[in-house]
């Protein structure tokens, strides 16, 4: 389980993406976010500090409470990774388009 | 500029669903799936020459496809069998590329028309795990990308 510390691993688990979501209007004391779940509390820490070390989430300090936010920017990692991907088959449908109406063209 | 190509990949599932409209009558966006010079045409990209060594276009049928580069080198090659060939609906196919770990993955294409000269095409994959998906997501190791071809030149490069 410590063995990779990266974006992918950490929306793997449905209690991580649950905290995520959770966290994507306001920041949330740890307390508040395990109130939200059946899970025991060091469970959700566990998960906090997993989210914590990939970087998706920030941890803040606010006179005795510590508050978590998501971390935009990390966020987009997750989006952006399957961008190649869509732009390979982007570009072969639309060499098909082209190909297509040439060949009704031709007919 | 806007990809018309949508791609929905879920967390942690082990299947993406591929959509895309195209300004072709549904025949034509079938067709495009049937004739292998026409596939060839549109499988090939700058570095990289697509080839059907093999194809079958119907049910029980299969396939064999090949891509060389500038040189004549191979640089990608598959195969698979067709499961389901129904003209302008769906084709059901298995596809997997030699000398790659990524397993078979199960392809369910549906076409759909949408008016007299615009069709739709879903491509549902279906992968041996999620892992297995999201390794093939970050990188794609067909022809199309420079990047991806020199890697998988030098994969290649290492099996000879």
């Amino acid at each position: 389980m410590n063995l990779r510390r990266d974006v992918f691993q950490a929306i793997a688990d449905p209690t991580r993406r649950a905290i995520l979501l959770l966290l994507a209007s306001q920041a949330i004391t740890a307390g508040a976010i395990a109130s939200n779940f059946d899970t025991a509390r060091p469970t959700v820490s566990k998960h906090l500090q997993i989210l914590t070390e990939c970087e998706l989430l920030k941890q803040e300090q606010n006179g005795r409470e510590i508050y978590y936010h998501l971390n935009a920017k990390k966020m987009k990692e997750v989006a952006n990774f399957i961008e190649p991907f869509r732009k390979m088959w982007d570009d072969r449908f639309n060499k098909l388009e082209t190909v297509m109406k040439n060949y009704k063209q031709k007919k | 500029m806007e990809l018309k190509t949508k791609i929905k990949a879920e967390d942690g599932k082990q299947e993406l669903v591929i959509t895309r409209e195209f300004d072709l009558p549904v025949e034509l966006l079938f067709k495009a799936h049937t004739e292998p010079e026409l596939i060839e045409q549109w499988m090939s990209n700058p570095y990289a020459t697509s080839k059907m060594l093999k194809f079958e276009g119907k049910k029980h049928g299969s396939y064999q496809q090949q891509s060389t580069d500038a040189n004549g080198k191979v640089v990608f090659s598959a195969n698979g069998a067709f499961h389901e060939f129904i003209a302008n609906k769906k084709i059901t196919r298995t596809f997997e590329m030699e000398n790659a770990p990524l397993g078979v993955q199960l392809e369910l294409l549906g076409f759909e028309k949408l008016t007299d000269n615009k069709s739709k095409l879903t491509t549902h994959v279906i992968y041996e795990s999620s892992a297995i998906r999201d390794q093939v997501l970050k990188s794609p190791f067909a022809p199309g990308l420079s990047m991806a071809h020199d890697r998988m030149q030098d994969i290649m490069n290492k099996l000879k």
